[in-house]
């Protein structure tokens, strides 16, 4: 062991580690992992969307390998606009996005804030956001003839373009994936060990130079995995931006082109590349961010950074903020339950009459699509933290050549549209038969890996986040203790790392829980059906409009119950840990 | 760890290990449909109460997702039908041989609706319901912004309606499509797609699917949505406050079922397409929620009072004699110039006609003939295409779009230029309608 060193030292002024060979060298258990994680991207991610995109390299008519398609993407106005739009967005959503997780991680984690588990879940909800449903509440709220608009129009005699064109897709897209930062920077802060605010105190540091030059930085790479994956979703998400009708951006390119009958066009998947190495290039340079810095800490068990208490002015003013940021973010659900209950709500600022009818419509045929999306969503979630935990080890702890691959392969799913993940399951899968006769894709456990290599990043990041936090002379102190690799993962990273993995799960199995796009070309029959599919075959038509917001209010519901759940059992675990 | 495994496994077991299984399959036909839930619910009631025994499977795909998924899954398919709307779906999948020939049995149906023949020629699918086109709007909507109610497409056009009126992209929605079509052959293509981009000024949006556009007009966000007519008849029905009009250049055209090419269940599907074609079934698609018109015009005796019934109203649909050979041949032709010269030069269009808009309504209170033909000008530079009518047939451009064996030039280079050419014409379009908008002031 090298002699103890200052962690504040160490982690404030971000000191290159010098390696240590003998603690980072391959084992045969860590290279078995690493080939088992291979196969399964291999098998379940590359094989079946190079069967899909392989067409973005051929020439039209034989079929040869070329790269012109790529010289037209250069060429064309419309991709290369589409570019740069989709490059301010991303940017820009981070942004907004930052603005309003901060503060609410902040006082929750680090004051004592009366209702931090309510705020911690509330400010969860928006990632929950059910397709088609969710996009009618905004309009109906914040939309031209929205609530808002109608009123402000009426009251003060003008309109507010909440939901017009980019700045529109900003706004929507910071409060719907702003809990990416939220959750990942709670978990953060939360693992934060409290001598160093201390001794930063004992040197006289204190208020908002404490936060930002010691709390923050240690916090740091949850911030950088919230805010990489806010960029690389947002980059990638197509469908908020087809639903405010933005289209020059190059996500919905790319759906709008694949998508079309007919059309043997390879632009849809030379996009879809495109995608995939930017989203790459974005975790890469995330991760190069962090190059040479240690953010680990050693000590554990403190339960985390002091909360302290705020005077009364300061408890009105930390509530206000939170009460208003909650406020903003939830408006498309408080939309959405309205709408639940709606009989007709059209250019109107609230609906003309309430109901339970739809309730009504929906409860006997919603159970079969309940159990469902709690099976696959819970399942997806959970294969996604085993892999996130197991890639994040392999990564950070070991030497294996070529590591990052997998890390990176993981996280191009994020850019693989769901449409070309579905299409490329059928390609490989469906000539696959079972001993009776059905093809393999056909089966409800395809879906199941569906949903979990989509959400395999979310899972990733925050478990990558939870295990840089962690200093590697725990495991070394353990293992000259004499534990086993496989001990020492077990007893000692998987329990310290374990506000990480939860924060993962939970971020997997929400959006697995309302994910429709690759779940549409798999679902095989009603039987076999999540809600998100229900809930599309609703709103169709002017009458399931009702029906399909309160499926919406279920699935929402159901989620956010899960999410508390969860977080009780974890909080439970933890305090008993620390008691001992 | 194992607290949270506890949990984790909770939530997957709690609620059973595995989703009910399939019916067996005697019995069970399966359908791949792009129709909702209020379409397909009464449909799958009454047929399986008139052939007790056998269960409807349906599988809810957009019409898009539906032929793609036909597409892969040939090589062991386990659908039995395709139903949707778009004809053009069908004929794409008919001409990949995905689809099963066959005779309906059932008696009492036209050859023709309008001028379209309801099943394809060939016998590959069959007509069960008609749809035509026509404007929807929302009243609340039209009555806050004082709009009149229009009547024809080219109302569409008229400086009042700038901003307020929604159609889906036609290389989205089938049925959009169509209507493009209708236009351009009832009007020819000069003069058709002059009409299409002087409403296309005015649109406030193109959606990208078909129900985004009846969507946005229901809940009032946008006034008036060109759509197919079950859109507005349904939402009536449900109670929002919707009024349609056909106008006289429309077109009335089947919704279509088909047996795909080696049926699991060939018998079952067989016996789904008799029962839609039956008074029966033909009496499902009244029900308020569907409304669709039956291609029985006997069924229309049971119909509410002002069901329009397009076998008693000869103005509906019978103007356009809507040739189905020339619409497949430019499908993708129309549609592409459609998205590079409109969807995706929105904002330039909608800036050069509210230019021509703002001139025009200067000059109708001080005359200037200079600045009239500058107006004119304008509208020339608009209204001007970058392909003719026999180009756009052309085998060497339409090849383009068919990803044919044979070399040629790309859909991206042709893509390229139209855009080009669209933005150099609406910016020209726009200065010289603000030159004359100066000269009549």
């Amino acid at each position: 062991m090298e002699p103890p060193r200052n962690p504040l030292r160490e982690t404030t002024m971000a000191l290159v580690l010098p390696r240590r060979e003998g603690f980072l060298s391959v084992w045969p258990g860590q290279l078995l992992v690493a080939a088992l994680i291979a196969v399964i991207l291999l098998l379940f991610l590359i094989i079946p969307v190079a069967t899909v995109i392989y067409v973005a390299f051929t020439e039209k008519g034989t079929g040869a390998f070329t790269l012109v398609n790529f010289v037209d993407f250069l060429h064309t106005d419309l991709f290369v606009r589409s570019f740069w739009n989709s490059i301010y967005v991303s940017a820009m959503a981070v942004v907004l996005a930052s603005l309003f997780a901060l503060p609410l991680a902040t006082l929750t984690t680090r004051f004592e804030f009366r209702g931090a588990l309510i705020v911690q879940t509330l400010g969860f909800i928006p990632l929950i956001m059910p397709p088609f449903v969710g996009a009618v509440a905004m309009q109906l709220l914040f939309g031209r003839n929205g609530t808002v608009n109608l009123l402000l129009d009426d009251w003060l005699g003008f309109k507010i373009p909440f939901m017009e064109g980019l700045n529109g897709v900003i706004f929507v897209q910071a409060v719907h994936y702003f809990p990416f930062i939220l959750v990942n920077v709670s978990a953060a802060l939360r693992n934060i060990d409290r001598s160093m605010e201390e001794a930063a105190q004992n040197l006289g540091c204190s208020g908002f130079r404490l936060f930002r030059r010691v709390v923050f930085p240690l916090a740091l790479p949850g911030y950088l995995a919230g805010a990489s994956l806010v960029f690389v979703k947002v980059f990638d998400d197509l469908a908020t931006p087809l639903l405010l009708n933005v289209k020059d951006m190059l996500a919905p390119q790319a759906y709008l082109r694949v998508t079309a009958i007919g059309i043997a066009d390879p632009m849809g998947y030379v996009i879809s590349v495109v995608l995939i190495i930017v989203s790459i290039v974005a975790m890469w340079a995330s991760a190069a961010a962090m190059r040479g810095r240690d953010y680990a800490t050693v000590q554990r068990g403190g339960g985390g950074l002091a909360k302290r208490k705020m005077g009364l002015w300061g408890n009105v003013a930390a509530y206000a903020v939170v009460i208003l940021i909650l406020l903003l973010v939830l408006a498309p659900h408080i939309g959405l339950l309205l709408l639940s209950f709606a009989t007709i709500w059209s250019f109107s600022p609230l609906p003309d009459g309430f109901t339970l009818a739809h309730y009504g419509r929906v409860f006997g045929e919603s159970f079969i699509y309940v159990k469902n999306t709690l099976l696959y969503a819970s399942l997806a979630g959970l294969i996604d933290v085993v892999l996130g935990v197991a890639i994040a080890y392999i990564v950070l702890r070991t030497r294996l050549f070529g590591r990052e691959w997998l890390d990176w392969a993981a996280s191009a799913a994020l850019a693989v549209p769901g449409v070309v993940l579905g299409i490329g399951y059928l390609r490989t899968f469906y000539g696959v038969q079972l001993p009776d006769g059905r093809p393999l894709a056909t089966l409800w456990i395809m879906i199941v890996i569906a949903l979990a290599i989509r959400r395999l990043p979310y899972a990733l990041r925050a478990c990558y986040a939870a295990l840089q936090q962690i200093s590697a002379s725990l495991e070394e102190a353990a293992e000259n203790l004499g534990a086993t690799k496989w001990r020492t993962v077990r007893r000692i990273v998987v329990p310290l790392m374990m506000g990480g993995i939860l924060a993962g799960f939970i971020s997997s199995f929400a959006t697995a829980a309302v994910e429709l796009s690759a779940t549409l070309m798999l679902v095989q029959s009603d039987t076999d059906a999540p809600i998100a599919y229900g809930l599309y075959i609703f709103m169709q038509s002017a009458a399931g409009r009702g029906p399909g917001a309160a499926l919406g209010v279920i699935a929402v519901a159901l989620v956010a119950l899960c999410t508390i759940l969860s977080h009780i059992v974890i909080e439970r675990g933890q305090r008993a840990t620390s008691r001992r | 760890m194992k607290r949270l495994l506890a949990v984790l496994s909770a939530f997957a077991f709690a609620v059973g290990v595995s989703p009910a299984e399939a019916q067996s399959p005697t019995g069970k036909v399966t359908v791949s449909t792009s129709y909702s839930k209020d379409v397909t619910d009464p449909v799958k009631k009454a047929f399986e109460k008139a052939h007790p025994g056998v269960t409807l499977d349906v599988q809810n795909r957009n019409t898009n997702a539906g032929v793609k998924y036909l597409e892969e899954t040939r090589g062991n398919n386990q659908t039995d039908l395709f139903w949707a709307s778009a004809p053009d779906a069908f004929e794409v999948l008919k001409g990949k041989g995905l689809l099963q020939k066959y005779e309906p049995k059932a008696t009492g149906i036209p050859e023709k609706i309008g001028a379209f023949p309801i099943n394809d020629p060939d016998g590959y699918y069959f007509g069960f319901a008609a749809s035509g086109y026509g404007i929807m709007w929302n009243e609340r909507y039209a009555k806050a912004n004082n709009l009149p109610d229009p009547k024809e497409w080219s109302d569409l056009a008229k400086a009042v309606y700038f901003d307020h009126v929604a159609m889906a992209a036609p290389s989205r929605s089938g049925t959009t499509h169509l209507t493009i079509e209708t236009i351009l052959q009832g009007d020819g293509w000069e003069k058709g797609w002059r009409t299409i981009k002087e409403m296309a000024g005015n649109f406030r949006q193109i959606t990208e699917r078909s129900f985004g556009v009846p969507d946005a007009v229901n809940s009032g966000e946008v006034g008036f949505g060109i759509v197919i007519d079950f859109f507005a008849f349904s939402a009536q029905a449900s109670g929002f406050p919707i009024k349609f009009v056909y106008p006289t250049v429309t077109t009335i055209v089947p919704a279509n079922v088909a047996i795909v090419a080696n049926a699991p269940n060939k018998a079952g599907a067989e016996a789904f397409i008799e029962f839609l074609l039956s008074p029966e079934g033909q009496e499902v698609l009244l029900e308020p929620s569907i409304r669709r018109l039956p291609i029985n015009p006997a069924v229309y005796a049971k119909a509410p009072a002002d069901y329009p019934n397009p076998f008693k109203d000869p103005s509906l649909g019978a103007r356009v004699k809507f040739d189905v050979n020339i619409s497949e041949k430019r499908t993708a032709v129309v549609d592409a110039l459609f998205d590079q010269m409109i969807t995706f030069q929105l904002d330039n269009i909608k800036s050069a006609t509210k230019a021509v808009h703002e001139a025009e309504a200067a000059l109708a209170k001080k005359d200037n003939a200079e600045a009239r033909a500058l107006v004119k000008e304008a509208r020339d530079l608009i209204a001007a295409m970058p392909i003719s009518e026999e180009q756009a047939s052309s085998p060497e451009i339409a090849g383009a779009f068919t990803g044919g064996k044979q070399k040629g030039a790309r859909q991206a280079e042709l893509e390229q230029q139209w855009a080009a050419f669209a933005r150099e014409h609406y910016a020209q379009a726009q200065a010289k309608a603000e030159q004359a908008l100066k000269l009549a002031r």
